[in-house]
């Protein structure tokens, strides 16, 4: 034993977070007690957050494929082929737990750690979105978490200089005890200049760029892989404190230095920092690597060998360069004011060699603490089938106009201008479409081209069926992408759930991953990152399941794209897709009656590509001037919010027959749009749909101040207009 | 027209204001680095752009007003030469004593980037030749410390010289304090050094000038820009 480390016990072990077999096979590995260190080592490369252990089997089977895709999952970021010479590089990724222990340095470096994996790999950051998840409007924890979340996504990309362009907000008790803070980011790099982590040479050196290591974060992967107790908010320490300006020095150097080609491999140092950038960067490489932590610029005095290689301090690189450019490097970043320090080198032996003060504080086989990782095929429940809503069962105690004003004032519905007005969604200069629209569009470059981006999920159908839901997940996220007029070409997911060792949890995982790999693939939509982000539970109760898409698409020309606004008066409004009356698992039975039951309405993937595709080339012939994809709140709610985008109303015609009003007007059937055009263009449209097989009904003509519908009273858009844009603000205390 | 944007670790939006320099006026500004003691020869126009300079950890600005390019640029500044402070620019020049007053932390305490209604006070200076006194534009702001502010001397002052440019209005052009969202003194957004030469402002004009993502109201602020310069 290491002098002045402290014995290795079984409660240590636990307290790692290592289950008794799981240090065992550790044990049997290195073929002796483990130091102090190396227990450190092995329980931030084998928890749940770093591992992939509960989660990897079921990940296998999503498809990563396509002609587009130039890296899929198991690197920093996913990269896509966008054309000329440019690729997309992007992903998602979780800080549940830190957020909702210290919301804003958690939600924070939420968007440092996404921004620092999207330009690891080459790319300039070009838009930041994100997905957040809080609990009931009424907990007493919840006013605070959301102003925390929305002030530290805000105040670091404000300051690092990238939009935050989109993204989606909840509320609901489940998450009363876990919020959600799912980052994502997308960049732009040139094809044939992307970094990957994989280290290649040998005694090559190892070289630590961007910010000084401290104490903060210790543990945080281990943390991020537990449930909490009601002692959540002791594990503050935990949480790492974010520095946007030296990450803005840190991307503006990176870059420089790959421009000059000085770099042979990078890893940003994430969860569990040195540890788990150094493994993978040798495991990749099939090389060993040597660290020696006296070598480590440290922030504060007398930092041990544990508490180096645990820490999570942000903004912080590991490098490998090409040695005849290290001065060069140097010279950048020395520029730029960033610590430059050689730490280690490659080695041949395969073995993760770490110095301190001349002791060898661990001496571990690199490849295996990767790849020996435990992986578990845990036992799963099958989730139960709830029973179809009968529409006319469910009286409607609203006249309609009353329903929609309450669905369009609900924490759920409402505008969330007050959430993104603090975040600079301007700058760079590209944003075509801002946040409220289905989905984000950014420029890329001078154009013609853009970039489409949008997250979805809708956690009540996950809850209700897995399997719908999570196929329900990527057909919105889709169906987000096609309504702006981009060919959707990948997905990030950001997989959160509760604990999987309970085999109901597991059940809710495995479906819900069952849905995405079949619609990603019928969509030909594959997923190329993501993250994982289990234990999210309190107490026993877990969240609801919470499968984030995020999808990318591009346009390419983004003078054809369109927006949810409705144009002018007199217009035809149409719906493209079936007529509906699905209420099961609908925003209104929630909002109306406060009921979440039966089930979700289901996906028709084969009609969703069919309908989508129609909608897209219509899109590019110019015959539709406004187009909406149909989500929560189902008809009426879409052509309200186009309504209120514009401030020009609608006249609608009375549902068909057999429909109850209600169920007409408010179910949440897919595969569906509302748009607009001008009545010349109607028999072309007519005749693009009926070849495409897809069904086009006529809904009424846009125009006037009010929305009208025979035997409602009228209500004034103006009156939709002040309902939407009021709840947050007030419930948040102040204006947007 | 020849221009300097400076760049201080932390500036973001060097590449948005040079950009619509490049777009309207033909001629792409240098980059010049903080640490830089001099402008290239011949420079008509200095911009200090928006962003975080050294993270804005201190007071907003502070640490960049006393950078080493910061000497030639109150030098370009004394000899009459236009210098321009878009946001931080404009924390930047009030902490560098070029401009009067200070911009304190938004009424609402929050970091907001939203449209805003600007009303441009007077088209007799080098600034806003190709608007009329009186006109209202649409232009982004984004920012948390925008609340302007100076002591009563100093206000009456600028208001007694014509220094006031640029107020938040409604759209109509009336004062309200609805539309004053950051809660800036006598709703100024924008002010002008003695000799005019100088120009600090909030909002950001460089952010509306491209058809193909918003409205267009900011590029009559670079087309003056260019007419004053090639005027001269």
């Amino acid at each position: 034993m290491l002098p002045n480390e402290p014995k290795i016990t079984p409660e240590l072990v636990a307290e790692h977070g290592l289950k008794p077999d799981e240090y065992e096979r550790f044990r049997a590995l290195i073929g002796r007690e483990p130091s102090f260190t190396e227990l450190g080592i092995v329980s931030a490369m084998w928890n749940e957050h770093c591992s992939y252990k509960s989660s990897k089997v079921h990940l296998r089977t999503l498809p990563t494929k396509a002609p587009w895709v130039i890296q899929g999952p198991g690197e920093n970021a996913g990269v896509i082929d966008i054309g000329d010479g440019l690729a997309c590089v992007f992903k998602m990724e979780s800080h549940n737990h830190p957020s909702f222990i210290e919301p804003y340095q958690g939600a924070a470096t939420g968007v440092g750690g996404i921004l620092r994996d999207v330009f690891t790999m080459g790319a300039r950051p070009i838009a930041c979105l994100n997905a957040l998840r809080f609990g009931s409007p009424d907990h007493p924890k919840t006013r605070r978490l959301v102003a925390g979340v929305v002030a530290g996504i805000g105040g670091y990309g404000n300051s690092f200089g990238v939009p935050t362009v989109g993204g989606a907000v909840g509320f609901h008790s489940r998450y009363d005890g876990n919020i959600l803070v799912n980052a994502m980011a997308v960049g732009i790099a040139e094809t044939d200049k992307i970094f990957y982590a994989a280290a290649t040479g040998v005694g090559r050196p190892v070289v630590y760029l961007g910010s000084k290591t401290g104490r903060d974060g210790i543990h945080g992967a281990t943390m991020a892989s537990a449930e909490f107790g009601d002692d959540s908010e002791e594990k503050r320490p935990t949480v790492q404190v974010g520095d946007p300006f030296s990450e803005k020095l840190l991307l503006e150097a990176c870059l420089e230095i790959m421009r000059k080609g000085c770099v042979i491999a990078i890893q940003d140092m994430g969860a569990a920092g040195l540890t788990c950038s150094a493994v993978e960067m040798g495991a990749k490489g099939d090389l060993g690597i040597t660290l020696d932590l006296n070598a480590v610029p440290t922030r504060e005095e007398g930092m041990s060998a544990y508490e180096m290689m645990l820490s999570e301090s942000q903004e912080r690189m590991l490098m490998v360069l090409k040695p005849e450019k290290e001065k060069e490097a140097e010279a950048i970043f020395r520029k730029w004011g960033l610590d430059f320090a050689i730490v280690g080198e490659t080695t041949d032996s395969k073995r993760f060699l770490v110095r301190h003060g001349g002791d060898v504080m661990a001496d571990l086989p690199i490849k295996e603490l990767g790849d020996e990782a435990p992986e578990y095929r845990r036992p799963f429940a099958e989730p139960k089938k709830l029973p179809v809503l009968d529409p006319a069962s469910i009286p409607s105690p609203l006249p309609i106009f009353a329903a929609l004003e309450k669905l369009l004032g609900s924490p759920d519905l409402c505008s969330k201008r007050w959430v993104w007005q603090q975040y600079d969604h301007l700058i760079l200069g590209n944003t075509v479409q801002r946040p409220g629209g289905d989905a984000a569009i950014v420029r890329i470059g001078d154009g013609p081209k853009a970039l489409a981006m949008t997250t979805d999920v809708t956690p009540r159908y996950c809850e209700a069926d897995p399997f719908e839901g999570g196929k329900q997940a990527v057909a919105e996220a889709w169906r987000n992408l096609t309504a702006v007029g981009a060919r959707p070409l990948a997905v990030t997911d950001n997989l959160n759930f509760g604990n999987p060792e309970r085999p109901e949890i597991m059940g809710q995982f495995v479906y819900c991953v069952r849905g995405i790999a079949e619609a990603c693939r019928a969509l030909d939509f594959p997923v190329v990152s993501g993250n994982v982000s289990l234990y999210n539970e309190t107490n026993g109760r877990a969240i609801l399941p919470t499968p984030t898409i995020g999808g990318v698409g591009l346009l390419d020309d983004l003078a054809k794209s369109v927006n949810p606004a409705f144009k002018k008066a007199d217009e035809a409004i149409l719906l493209v897709g079936e007529f509906g009356a699905w209420l099961g698992q609908s925003a209104w039975l929630a909002t109306v009656f406060g009921r979440e039951e039966g089930a979700p309405p289901p996906v028709d993937l084969a009609m969703e590509k069919r309908t989508g595709d129609l909608v897209r080339s219509l899109i590019g012939e110019r015959l539709l001037t406004t187009v909406h994809d149909l989500s929560d709140g189902g008809l009426l709610v879409a052509i309200a919010e186009m309504a209120m985008a514009s401030g020009i109303g609608a006249a609608l015609d009375a549902p068909p027959p057999g429909f109850p009003s209600h169920a007409f007007w408010f179910g949440e059937d897919q595969a569906r749009y509302v748009v607009t055009a001008a009545a010349a263009d109607l028999p072309r449209i007519e005749t693009a749909a009926a070849q495409a097989g897809v069904k086009l009904r006529h809904l009424g003509r846009t125009g006037g101040s009010q929305l009208t519908l025979p035997g409602e009273n009228p209500i004034l858009v103006s009156t939709l207009q002040a309902r939407f844009e009021s709840w947050l603000p007030e419930y948040m205390g102040s204006p947007a | 027209m020849k221009s300097a944007v400076i760049v201080f670790p932390g500036s973001n939006r060097e590449g948005d204001v040079a950009r619509a320099i490049a777009l309207i006026s033909g001629d792409r500004p240098e980059m010049v680095w903080h640490a830089d003691t001099s402008l290239p020869a011949g420079t008509d126009l200095v911009v200090l752009p928006g962003g975080f300079s050294y993270g804005d950890y201190l007071r907003c600005g502070a640490i960049a007003a006393r950078a080493p390019i910061m000497r030639a640029v109150r030098e370009h500044a004394e000899r009459g030469g236009l210098v321009l402070g878009i946001c931080n620019g404009f924390q930047i020049l009030c902490e560098a004593g070029l401009l009067p007053g200070v911009l304190m932390r938004n009424a609402r305490l929050k970091f907001m980037c939203r449209e805003v209604f600007l009303r441009i006070e007077r088209s007799d200076t080098p600034w806003t030749r190709r608007y009329n006194a009186g006109d209202v534009i649409k232009v982004p702001v984004a920012h948390g410390e925008g609340n302007y502010e100076a002591d009563e001397e100093t206000i009456a002052r600028l208001e007694g010289d014509g220094r006031v440019l640029f107020r938040y209005t409604s759209p109509e052009g009336e004062l309200d304090p609805e539309w004053n969202y950051n809660g800036a003194r006598n709703a100024i957004a924008g002010i002008l050094s003695e000799k005019r030469n100088v120009l600090g402002l909030m909002p950001h004009p460089e952010n509306h000038v491209d058809p193909v993502v918003g409205p267009v109201d900011g590029r009559g602020f670079f087309e003056s820009i260019a007419a004053t310069l090639k005027a001269a």
